[in-house]
């Protein structure tokens, strides 16, 4: 009897370690970003161009792509995704097409970012011959956050009790008017958070925007959604690998910004999810 | 009027809803369309199994096995890392933590996989490249072993959530049946609730797994980029994708080497392919 409590406590102590060497590091990494990179915040960094080869200035430019290629990406996703989670949650039926919609939404999520960028190379890029530009990069990334947004708005509308749309249907309202007027306004909050975590998701992804439009270095900014333009985490990159001898402080002051975009919007994301949750009342 | 106009509507959602297929066929015929024309001057066995990647000397040599090993190693290397932390603090969220520090901890995994593969990359950069150069005695830091440890950070969060999720879904009468039985909670968790959520567990390593073989920028900032057959787990290699995001900028489109890297992308598209849907069948005998 007691060696199966002590075997307890070992195997808990162990369990508990394993959470630890997870959630340490996490917190290492974000401690040491903030602390490293907040002397490097000031307004010249926000709001200047990059100089002397990236080496001093500021980071203006990437900031202002990153946020077009952002809204550009939900500006795309947003209306095909929320479409589509209205289909599986509200039309599709239990059958093979439902199957292999929903197969495809997984290996959507789970193709390498990498070949996200190929394929918008090829696609964007070439086929269509919109050159690197915003346009090229935003559609791309518009199609990686598809699946985000399509799974977490179809659980946001599936959530919805069924008995909502049988009142509704009662009082003669049809299937569009039901969801239109009844199934959407109840499922916003879920939706947002969706919406916002495919914002972060955008915000924060290298891979796709490489060859699709990404700028080296571009000190003005874009004029149509046809220019190439400066993006963060593509900036990050080229500072902390390509370029030698840029200051320290302006890698961790680079990396804290885009850190404080993605974290802010994944926060913004677990607050509403949570306060929806609390003021549920079914 | 209305009724049309419903028709409309209805139409387009279901144009919307099948979208996700025709994406990923999408995608897969571009790749496919940029990708063979590499087989016209190339031996598809000479592209898969040849020992050199020299794509830019004259000519070419496109033998891609250097980097399957490359990739290879390092997923392993994640993989051994990951799979016993991630499943345990899986468990440890799902049976042994109180409710308070459970919510904590998964928002707390939820900001780990939020933050970009780039910053996690820079930070490796500067921290643990050192550590493993000095460790080690290396002559360079930017090895497989930089970059597994990094990747199995980035596998950890969805192991994690998918592996709690399992767990969460077994259903409370195998759990009640054997405490009443007199079991302790630990032989609870280890010969009722891990064996009923083996599936899901399963599911989820290879989903992190997925993650890991298809992740890019990390990798390529910390493994330092040497395309050889790697023999030790200290030296640097290159893997799969950081080959096409390293390269696909001064390839020249229309060339071999533009194609090469297209293919290169198309090994990886079935590689994490076939995953995701062994991954999906798991998960479905899960929910029977």
């Amino acid at each position: 009897m007691r060696n199966t409590q002590r075997a307890e406590k070992i195997a808990f102590f162990f369990l508990f370690l394993a959470t630890l060497l997870i959630v340490v590091p996490v917190g290492l990494i974000i401690v040491i970003i903030i602390q490293k990179g907040l002397p490097a915040i000031n307004w010249q960094f926000i709001s200047d161009i990059p100089r002397q080869g990236m080496r001093a200035g500021g980071i203006y430019p990437a900031i202002v792509g990153t946020v077009y290629l952002v809204v550009g990406a939900i500006i795309f996703a947003l209306p095909i995704g929320l479409l589509a989670a209205i289909y599986l949650s509200e039309y599709a039926k239990d059958n093979l097409l439902t199957r292999v919609i929903k197969l495809a939404i997984v290996n959507l999520a789970g193709v390498p970012s990498v070949v996200y960028g190929l394929f918008g190379l090829a696609l964007f890029v070439i086929f269509f011959k919109f050159g690197a530009s915003i346009l090229s990069g935003a559609l791309t990334l518009g199609i990686m956050i598809l699946p985000i947004i399509i799974t977490s708005s179809r659980e946001a509308l599936e959530s919805v009790p069924y008995s909502f749309r049988e009142v509704s249907f009662s009082l003669g309202a049809s299937k569009w008017q039901t969801i239109r007027h009844i199934v959407l306004p109840n499922a916003i909050p879920g939706i947002l958070t969706g919406t916002i975590l495919g914002l972060g998701r955008a915000a924060g992804e290298t891979a796709p925007i490489l060859f699709t439009v990404a700028a080296f270095y571009l000190p003005q900014l874009p004029h149509s959604v046809f220019d190439q333009a400066m993006a963060l985490p593509y900036h990050l990159y080229v500072i902390s690998t390509q370029v030698p001898n840029v200051d320290e402080k302006i890698r961790y002051g680079t990396a804290l910004v885009l850190l404080v975009m993605v974290l802010f919007m994944n926060l913004v994301a677990i607050i509403i999810r949570y306060r929806f949750r609390k003021k549920k009342k079914w | 009027m209305r009724k049309f106009k419903e028709f409309i509507i209805e139409k387009l959602i279901l144009i919307c809803g099948l979208a996700s297929i025709f994406f990923v066929i999408l995608i897969f015929l571009f790749l496919l369309k940029e990708g063979l024309a590499l087989f016209k001057t190339i031996n598809p066995a000479k592209f898969l199994f040849g020992k050199n990647w020299y794509p830019i000397s004259e000519p070419g040599q496109f033998g891609i096995s250097p980097l399957i090993l490359g990739s290879l190693l390092v997923t392993l290397g994640a993989a051994i890392i990951s799979i016993p932390i991630g499943v345990g603090c899986a468990v440890y969220i799902a049976e042994v933590a109180p409710l308070k520090i459970k919510e904590m901890l998964k928002a707390g995994i939820e900001l780990l996989a939020a933050i970009p593969s780039v910053v996690l990359g820079f930070i490796g950069m500067v921290t643990l490249v050192p550590w493993v150069k000095s460790i080690f005695h290396l002559p360079t830091g930017l090895t497989a072993l930089s970059g597994s440890i990094m990747l199995a950070f980035m596998a950890m969060p969805t192991i994690v959530s998918i592996a709690e999720d399992a767990l969460y879904s077994v259903p409370k009468s195998y759990k009640e049946g054997a405490l009443a039985l007199g079991a302790t909670h630990w032989q609870t968790i280890y010969r009722v609730m891990l064996p009923a959520a083996s599936s899901g567990i399963l599911a989820a390593v290879m989903l992190g797994i997925g993650r890991v073989i298809g992740e890019t920028m990390a990798v390529m900032m910390i493994t330092g980029n040497a395309a050889l057959i790697p023999h030790s787990i200290l030296q640097p290699v290159r893997t799969l994708t950081a080959t096409i995001a390293a390269e696909m900028g001064e390839a020249v489109v229309g060339s071999e080497h533009y194609f090469a890297l297209f293919a290169v992308g198309i090994v990886l598209f079935v590689m994490s392919f076939i995953i995701n849907v062994t991954a999906d069948l798991f998960l479905h005998k899960e929910r029977r």
